[in-house]
């Protein structure tokens, strides 16, 4: 590393926990959600062992109905929703701007703060007996359990607000800090990714907020607005909720889609088929995305004509994605591929997330929800998308801007070999769960009947050989943190803005702010 | 207090810059509040739809009066920071600190109307959630009127208590003759927020006091 | 083939009329979407393999960009498969929600753990739902407590149970058998012991088990033994011979109400229940309601909400008082009251004031 690296220009603990460079703040949100994502899985894999029998294996119903709920928020709320903007957002955003830091670099740290707060509040109330409400907080049990609902929904409360702020900050950014030359349609695909976003951050959360609001006060103080007993209408709770969560999955795939443009582009060596397709298709998904809530609540109670109208605008979300999906492949044709980890990555991402997106719009299909919904069915068909899409694509976000965060090479060979790991560990935890599905198993079981034992067997199977892929792939990058050849401005030759800057930066990014005279994906121009 | 710089923060190209940017931040974080305070409205309508009679009712109950009052304090409390904004433009900062001072004045005499008007409820046994005793009105949809009611102004009057505290160090700033018409990003932002706290009780007002 | 497919997909038996459509409809598109990801993914490949760098360095690449016409006519070609599949999708959904008129009606409550069923003959069951073959039954559905939800995988159908709401369901089982019911919304620490079966018995058996002759239960796997003490047992139809509309009307003079809702046609403190259920109710603040299940229980929970034209304000609630299943033999009580005077009278004991107080159960009486 350079002397004059932002990993080293300030030193000590004090200038990283008070830093306002965006680029620190992006690497200490990577600590928080790698070591959220661990904590995710250690629960994952503790209630997949409780699924080995159809029985009781080794714990208690209710600990392990606490145990799904926390891998649910955990999951969630400290991996999933921050990861990608928090961490290559904030890293990578300003540099592909030109710009020297985010709009309001002290909120930025703020905005890390307030995740760290809400991370130990949540954590506390696991502590004092956690939550076994499900991640979804359904009225009214959520709040006459007797478990510590009203902590663990705070945290989750203060948790939102780290995303809400994060979202801020982006949306300031793109509109008013954007270097000279550097129109709308000359910014790079990730950027109008996490643009896209952190809108839904900003207009998403606060229904959240008030959502969990209300469920805390109602269950420490007997607020009853969702009680029959009082007259309130449990179903209300639901639309609130999903109001907020059903946006909340295209916060956590539209910045994941947003890397695979990059990493498609840069190892193809091509422009995308179509830059304003990803572009507006981005922002289409923010819109169309906030019309759909309904259809997690096909058979709640909803009248037919509800039922109807969430179908049909589900189906045209999903057409956003499909101009994707078109787009990627379509950058392929006449390239210059060079097959490396972040492709291979890009690889397991477009047959998971196409699979997965499409049992999207299978379920989207009414009269087969009906069969479907709260089963496992759905359990398989959004972890295809949060891992087989956004994890997969956090992974390949991680090799890919690895040389520019920290200025060294990780190695190729032990790369592909942990994300075919990964892969495979995914498929078998997960593709038994769309059958499991289909046979009728429901979600959130403790016990089930002895015909669905063997599908979870070779689930809890595969779901170890994932744990062991994710951890050897990060073990490969820490030791190549160390231990890695050192890295050059540019390894990859991509075009992106961001290769601009030395590996790893400097503190400011840029000495003198750039002039744009060129798209982040014009390879028919040759390399700068 | 450290007058705001002359010099544009580090990040900035310029000072047009970081202003432009202040401004669309704050609206942001205005939008956000929108939307938190839209879901309790959705609330609202939905019951106001499945207990129209009972929602009547318990609004017959509610003090217009006070309702009233409320509104008239807070629009011309909005009125008083955007002349404090003016004054500070116009470069005459005692105006600017008299209007700021008229305006925290104000949300007070707004607080205390509003915890008058919850007294007179608490006296008749109308407490939110499961406290509720009122006994001339037992209805379920009276019930959740009331629970509503407490819920979307308390949480307004939260705001309303966060309002001050930004006004307040507002008038910190203008006390030092801070805000004049080079630099007054700061006051702009502060009354853009006390606006948006203004806008909402505009629409809670009719909701609960006025439309029967 | 479809068989093939069912297997394939590890899909549960077809055991209701509507099925097979449900699962045909499931074939076309996991097929489309099994299809669409491998096409796309074998063309990604391609392209990988006949576009990879080699040894050659690299100069530029063609700047392409997809024509118009090309990118309409996947987007189009693409959306109207969707909606197609949309369309069919819910065609289907509304024959699912929509029981046919001449359906038997089954109650369900459900509470944290069991499902409960009370059957218009009188009879109740815990845990296992006797139905005929062949004939259309609607089950209407509330619960006690927190929300559940009824799901009989071989039937594809399920609803979510309401507190607070009645959601209906409908299924014609095709023949005799016995099929799992569970339950599908996290309800707490019993949610997945809160198990049952559905009992499909041909015709004739169906008339003796109305009849209360308990019929022998066809070769089945019985439900999960629960690993903790849950309340979940077998029971017979049969002590009761008498109907729920007689179970109904003994609850309404045992709670009172036959001081004020007369059942000959006249008015008299409270609205009279001859003609009831059905009938287009006028409020006192010009809106109006047709008084189905859900109404008739939200005036017993909730009476002071919407009160008839021409009535005063008086009646008490009944909320914690009556437990769903009477309030549901109370319902189906109302509903045979169709015709003046037919139904039997039954005399109230004691004069009530004008203004009418509220309701205590009087000494002794079973309120269960």
């Amino acid at each position: 590393m350079s002397a004059e690296s932002y990993l080293v220009a300030d030193k000590g603990v004090k200038s990283w926990l008070t830093t306002t460079d965006h680029k620190r703040i992006g690497i200490m949100f990577l600590v928080g959600v790698l070591v959220a994502l661990f904590l995710g899985g250690v629960f994952a894999l503790l209630l997949r062992l409780e699924l080995l029998t159809p029985g009781r294996t080794y714990i208690d119903a209710l600990t392990y109905n606490r145990f799904f709920t926390l891998h649910g928020i955990i999951m969630i709320f400290m991996f999933m929703i921050p990861s990608i903007p928090a961490v290559f957002g904030n890293f990578c955003l300003p540099i592909m701007l030109g710009a020297k830091d985010v709009a309001f670099p002290r909120l930025n740290l703020g905005s890390f703060y307030v995740y760290s707060a809400g991370v130990v509040i949540t954590l506390g109330g696991m502590l004092i007996g956690g939550a076994d409400s499900g991640w979804t907080f359904y009225a009214p049990y959520s709040t006459t359990s007797p478990t510590a609902v009203a902590p663990v929904g705070f945290g989750v409360f203060v948790l939102g607000f780290s995303s809400i702020l994060t979202g801020l900050n982006f949306i300031v950014t793109v509109h008013t800090m954007r270097a000279k030359g550097m129109s709308w349609l000359r910014m790079p695909l990730f950027v109008w990714a996490i643009y896209a976003t952190s809108i839904i951050q900003v207009l998403a959360t606060p229904v959240l907020a008030l959502s969990l609001a209300l469920i805390a006060i109602d269950h420490g103080f007997g607020l009853g607005i969702f009680d029959p007993r009082m007259g309130g209408d449990p179903v209300l709770f639901q639309h609130l909720f999903w109001f907020y969560s059903h946006p909340a999955v295209y916060i956590m795939i539209l910045p994941a889609m947003g890397v695979i443009s990059e990493v498609v582009t840069t190892f193809a060596k091509k422009n995308p088929l179509s830059y304003k397709g990803i572009a507006f298709s981005s922002i289409g998904i923010a819109f169309v995305g906030f019309l759909t809530w309904g259809h997690h609540m096909f058979v709640a109670g909803m009248s037919i004509f509800d039922t109807g109208v969430f179908g049909v605008l589900s189906m045209f979300v999903g057409i956003f994605s499909a101009i994707k999906v078109y787009n990627w492949v379509g950058t392929l044709y006449r390239g210059h591929i060079s097959f490396t980890t972040p492709l291979l990555y890009f690889f397991a991402f477009l047959f998971l997330f196409v699979f997965g997106g499409m049992t999207g719009i299978a379920v989207a299909t009414s009269s087969l929800d009906v069969h479907w919904t709260d089963t496992y069915f759905v359990i398989a068909h959004f972890h295809f998308i949060m891992v087989g899409g956004t994890l997969t694509a956090f992974l390949a976000a991680m090799h890919y801007w690895f040389p520019k965060m920290f200025g060294r090479m990780y190695s190729e060979r032990v790369g592909l070999f942990t994300a075919a790991l990964v892969f495979m560990g995914f498929f078998f935890t997960f593709f038994p769960q769309f059958l499991l599905g289909n046979m009728g198993m429901p979600r959130r079981y403790y016990s089930y009947p002895e015909r669905f034992q063997a599908l979870n067997v070779l689930s809890t199977g595969g779901a170890f050989l994932l744990g062991m892929g994710v951890l050897l792939t990060v073990g490969n990058l820490l030791v190549a943190l160390k231990m890695g050849p050192r890295a050059g401005k540019n390894p990859w030759q991509s075009m992106g803005f961001e290769w601009l800057t030395e590996s790893p930066p400097t503190k400011h990014n840029f000495e003198a702010s750039p002039v744009i005279d060129r798209g982040p994906y014009d390879y028919h121009l040759g390399l700068d | 207090m450290r007058a705001p710089s002359a010099v544009a923060a580090e990040h900035f190209e310029d000072l047009k810059q970081q202003g432009h940017a202040a401004r669309l931040g704050m609206w942001a974080f205005l939008g956000q509040e929108m939307l938190l305070f839209a879901g309790l409205f959705a609330l609202y309508s939905a019951y106001r739809s499945m207990y129209r009679a009972d929602f009547h009712q318990a609004a017959l109950h509610m003090s217009v009066a006070l309702g009233t009052a409320n509104t008239f304090v807070l629009l011309t409390s909005s009125l008083t920071v955007a002349l404090s904004i003016w004054a500070a433009r116009a470069r005459r900062p005692r105006a600017c600190i008299g209007f700021l001072i008229a305006t925290l004045l104000l949300a007070a005499a707004f607080l205390v109307l509003k915890f008058t008007e919850y007294g007179h409820h608490f006296a008749e046994g109308i407490f939110p959630g499961r406290y509720y005793h009122f006994a001339e009105l037992p209805q379920h949809g009276a019930h959740i009127f009331f629970t509503l009611y407490f819920f979307m102004t308390g949480l307004h009057a939260l705001h309303v208590i966060a309002g001050m505290g930004v006004l307040t160090w507002v008038l910190l700033h203008a006390l030092q003759h801070h805000w004049t018409p080079e630099h007054h990003v700061g006051i702009e932002l502060g009354g853009m927020y006390w606006h948006l706290v203004d806008l909402i009780w505009i629409f809670i007002w009719p909701l609960l006091y006025l439309v029967l | 083939m479809n068989e093939f497919m069912r297997k394939m997909l590890f899909l549960p038996t077809q055991s209701s009329t509507i099925a097979q459509s449900i699962d045909t409809l499931h074939y076309t598109v996991i097929a489309g979407t099994m299809i669409g990801a491998t096409v796309v993914f074998l063309v990604a490949i391609y392209f990988v393999v006949r576009y990879r760098e080699r040894d050659r360095p690299f100069t530029k690449t063609p700047a392409i960009h997809a024509p118009v016409w090309l990118e309409t006519s996947f987007i189009a070609g693409t959306l109207l498969l969707f909606l197609v599949w949309w369309q069919v999708g819910f065609a289907q959904y509304v024959e699912l929600a929509t029981a046919p008129a001449d359906s038997i009606e089954i109650y369900v409550s459900a509470k944290q753990w069991m499902w409960r069923f009370a059957y218009p003959e009188g009879a109740t069951s815990i845990a296992v739902l006797y139905v005929p073959a062949g004939r259309p039954v609607k089950l209407i559905m509330t619960s006690r407590d927190v929300i559940h939800s009824f799901f009989v995988p071989d039937f594809r159908v399920k609803k979510d149970v309401v507190p607070g709401h009645y959601t209906t369901l409908w299924f014609e089982a095709k023949q005799p058998g016995a099929h799992d019911v569970l339950c599908a919304e996290y309800c707490g620490t019993g949610h997945s012991m809160m198990r049952g079966q559905v009992i499909v018995l041909s015709a004739g058996d169906y008339g003796k088990f109305i009849r209360g002759i308990v019929p022998p239960l066809p070769a089945a796997e019985p439900p999960m033994p629960p690993s903790e003490p849950f309340v979940v047992t077998e029971q017979g139809a049969a002590q009761l011979q008498t109907s729920m509309v007689v179970e109904g009307q003994l609850a309404a003079a045992r709670w009172g109400c036959l001081r004020c809702h007369t059942v000959d046609g006249s008015p008299h403190i409270g609205p009279t229940w001859v003609g009831l259920y059905g009938s287009t109710r006028s409020f006192d603040d010009g809106t109006t309601a047709v008084a189905d299940e859900g109404y008739l229980t939200a005036s017993m929970m909730d009476p002071r909400r919407q009160i008839v034209a021409g009535f005063k304000p008086v009646m008490p609630t009944y909320q914690g008082l009556l437990e769903p299943p009477d309030t549901a033999a109370i319902v189906e009580y109302i509903k045979s009251l169709q015709h003046a005077p037919g139904g039997t009278r039954v005399l109230p004991d004691v004069k009530v004031p004008a203004s009418g107080p509220a309701f205590v159960p009087a000494e002794g009486t079973d309120v269960r």
